[in-house]
């Protein structure tokens, strides 16, 4: 009987499973299962949730802006807009451009209009993103994120000199998230590499700059100036509110992919892909992490990394309430469930960045795992 | 515009609120401000027509915000409303009332369709109930000069806009000739009966014919026309109706250049698998209907949409169906919504189709 082994190269036997074909499909349609009755029960309630964020997003950004008239308040103005921008760029605008909210025929919540409060345009976001990361998960040479062109993340990526900075870059990329977002689509690396000309990045620019000009325009020109004498203050408090996303996005991308235990795949393997096998590769490629109901919240739902990339175009405020289904199933047919507290996901990912800044493929338990084409 | 408005669409406000836009901040304080988006409030909502057993006919008044253009008689609508399941859908109505200025109150009109979700919902919408819309569109309105001799035909709920037309007329006390024919199912069915009734007697140049063909009266022919209207066919006629008579209007005219048709969209039902033709709209093709995705049958017709992961996840292909019915290959699910967004690569037409691609 032929069989699909979906093997990881590892000593822990809980990660180590082996399904027939006919198993993987069964997942598969379990999963679909879920999905289907998880996409009629979509209604009044998961409106009102996302109108809700977005009215809190408002109110948190205009009282940022209004609180930098109080230069007492200067910490209160900045954890709002801190806040404000979080909001809009995790639970409202990475989810609404996942087409999440476009049943609901709303254009301000539409993945088509939708526009979000950083560098990025959305439109080239949405391409590497949606398009490309989540059809590709964690298949090492298509899904550039995967260290993002920039860092060593996998095993598999050949060691170079270039790596030893790979815990300088990662606090780089941490500090200036939203500038490194906006740069992603341009694959700077694969110019330097001679595989892509400038030229063929022509197409971004005009979107770029015009985003970069908007996002700069009023944050650090417009806003400052309006609160006159403290423009400085102004103008520190919002790169300062834009330097906390900036961590809190980066760390918590990081561990949805990252951390110790995430499995990345061979584009050999991942050929022909059937639905069932795409489910697998996105399970075992993702990492969720634990936390309470305002931590989810103010991760955008990506804590559940898990069911966002099963179900990347479900409302996200559903993630936590279908993970102990899809833990379930998981259980079921013996797929590690990938979960841990913030500490320990991004301590992991700290280390995996430290670890692959030297050369040496030594498995580790933590490292790669395949899920092998039909034997 | 007033100073309000003038700052509401500064460059200023808009380089400030970028990337959301004025009124993604104003409707959170009250939805009837506005700088750029319209919407309205339904001030109230009249029954027409109610007899047991038919669908409604209903009038909305609607209050816009200031950022209304106006409408000219004849022309419709696209108006949106949250109906119950958190959806918003958008329909196209028809203005009942006589031209409006920038910010001025109309009505719409409307058969309370029984499977018409939003129709429905409208015809019981509590007065206050916001709802969307875009600006008023539409070119089945009369000329800058208005001849001296008009002929309007209508049938059913399709009286709207030429009624919007006479009401407009009687307004700005055009002296010229108008011959208004329409056809309904019967007296107790007849929209505007009262205000027909009081045009009729008031025989100011407007010559009203209301015809119930179920009670006898004639069919619409070239004959008939002709014994009402002699050489209509030269007279500048607007006609609005169901399908049927538009066809019959279309046939007497013979392809006469005076006359004005206008029809109305209603949802298709489906006809069964691979059946019918697939027309993109925006490249002006057609081809038969072969029952795969319709971003595949796209490329087979030799168009190159947009288009990302092929299995329903990334949105990239996401393109406006106006007409027909869908069915998703990974739901099994069916929509017959007119003017919807679907993603291409995982829907298949069922019946015809036409997608603006």
């Amino acid at each position: 009987m032929p069989t699909t082994r979906t093997t990881t190269r590892t000593t822990t036997p809980s990660t180590h499973v082996t399904l027939t074909p006919g198993q993987v499909e069964e997942f598969g349609a379990e999963l679909d299962a879920l999905r289907t009755r998880l996409v009629e029960s979509l209604g009044e309630e998961d409106a009102a949730y996302i109108r809700k964020v977005v009215k809190a997003q408002r109110a948190f950004e205009v009282a940022g802006r209004a609180l930098f008239y109080l230069p007492p308040a200067w910490p209160l103005a900045v954890a709002a807009l801190s806040i404000s921008k979080i909001l809009d760029n995790m639970e409202i605008g990475h989810n609404v451009m996942h087409g999440q909210y476009d049943w609901m025929g709303d254009p301000a919540l539409n993945s088509r209009m939708y526009e979000w409060d950083t560098m990025c345009p959305s439109e080239q976001w949405k391409y590497s993103h949606n398009y490309i990361h989540h059809t590709y998960t964690n298949i090492l040479g298509k899904d550039r994120d995967i260290g993002y062109g920039v860092l060593r993340m996998d095993e598999d990526q050949e060691w170079r000199s270039y790596y030893l900075g790979n815990p300088l870059y990662a606090t780089l990329l941490m500090l200036f998230f939203e500038w490194g977002v906006l740069l992603h689509d341009l694959e700077i690396e694969e110019i330097a590499a001679g595989r892509r000309t400038w030229a063929d990045t022509r197409h971004l620019h005009r979107g770029m700059i015009r985003k970069v000009r908007n996002q700069t325009l009023k944050d650090y020109v417009l806003f400052p100036a309006l609160t006159g004498p403290f423009f400085l203050t102004t103008l520190v408090g919002n790169a300062t509110a834009n330097l906390v996303r900036n961590v809190w996005a980066f760390g918590i991308i990081f561990c949805g992919h990252f951390p110790a235990g995430v499995a990345t795949f061979t584009e050999e393997e991942t050929e022909d892909e059937t639905r069932g096998r795409w489910y697998v590769r996105q399970l075992l490629g993702s990492a969720n992490i634990t936390g309470g109901r305002l931590f989810h919240v103010l991760t955008g739902n990506l804590s559940h990394q898990i069911e966002h990339h099963l179900f990347p175009d479900v409302p996200a405020r559903r993630y936590p309430m279908i993970a102990p289904e899809v833990k379930a199933i998981c259980e079921k047919y013996g797929l590690a469930y990938n979960t841990g507290p913030l500490s320990r996901q991004l301590g992991s990912v700290a280390r995996k960045i430290c670890r692959l800044a030297l050369p040496g493929r030594r498995r580790t338990p933590d490292t790669v795992a395949r899920l092998g084409a039909a034997a | 515009m007033s100073i309000t408005q003038t700052l509401l669409r500064s460059p200023v406000l808009a380089a400030l609120t970028s990337p959301h836009g004025v009124d993604r901040y104003l409707e959170q304080v009250n939805p009837m401000w506005a700088a750029h988006d319209v919407r309205a409030r339904i001030v109230d909502v009249h029954r027409e027509v109610d007899v047991p057993g038919h669908p409604p006919v209903v009038t909305l008044t609607l209050q816009p915000t200031r950022t209304w253009r106006g409408h000219t008689a004849g022309q419709h609508v696209r108006l949106g409303v949250e109906v119950p399941g958190g959806r918003r859908c958008t329909r196209v109505f028809t203005f009942s009332s006589p031209d409006s200025g920038p910010g001025d109150r109309f009505t719409i009109t409307m058969r309370a369709n029984p499977d018409g979700v939003v129709t429905r919902f409208l015809a019981a919408a509590p007065p206050g109930q916001v709802v969307h819309l875009s600006q008023a569109e539409g070119d089945f309105v009369l000329p800058y000069r208005v001849p001296d001799h008009l002929l309007m035909i209508s049938g059913g709920s399709g009286i709207t806009p030429v009624m919007s037309m006479l009401r407009s007329l009687q307004r700005r006390t055009h002296r010229g000739r108008v011959t208004f024919l329409h056809y309904a199912r019967g007296p107790e069915q007849q929209i505007f009966a009262q205000e027909l009734e009081t045009v009729r007697r008031s025989g100011y140049g407007v010559d009203v014919h209301v015809l119930h063909t179920r009670a006898g009266d004639p069919y619409l022919s070239p004959a008939y026309l002709e014994r009402l209207v002699p050489g209509y066919r030269d007279v500048l006629t607007y006609a609005c109706g169901p399908a049927r008579l538009m066809e019959a209007v279309r046939a007497a005219y013979d392809g006469s250049d005076r006359l004005r048709l206008e029809y109305f969209k209603t949802p298709t039902v489906a006809t069964g698998d691979a059946e019918g033709d697939v027309s993109f709209s925006r490249s002006g093709t057609v081809a038969a209907n072969t029952g795969a995705t319709l971003l595949e049958q796209a490329e087979a017709a030799g168009l190159t949409p947009d288009y990302g992961c092929r299995m329903g996840i990334c949105f990239t292909c996401t393109a406006r169906k106006t007409e027909g019915t869908v069915r998703n290959v990974v739901t099994g699910a069916e929509s017959a919504l007119p003017d919807e967004d679907i993603q291409v690569c995982v829907n298949q037409p069922v019946g015809s189709c036409a997608v603006e691609l």
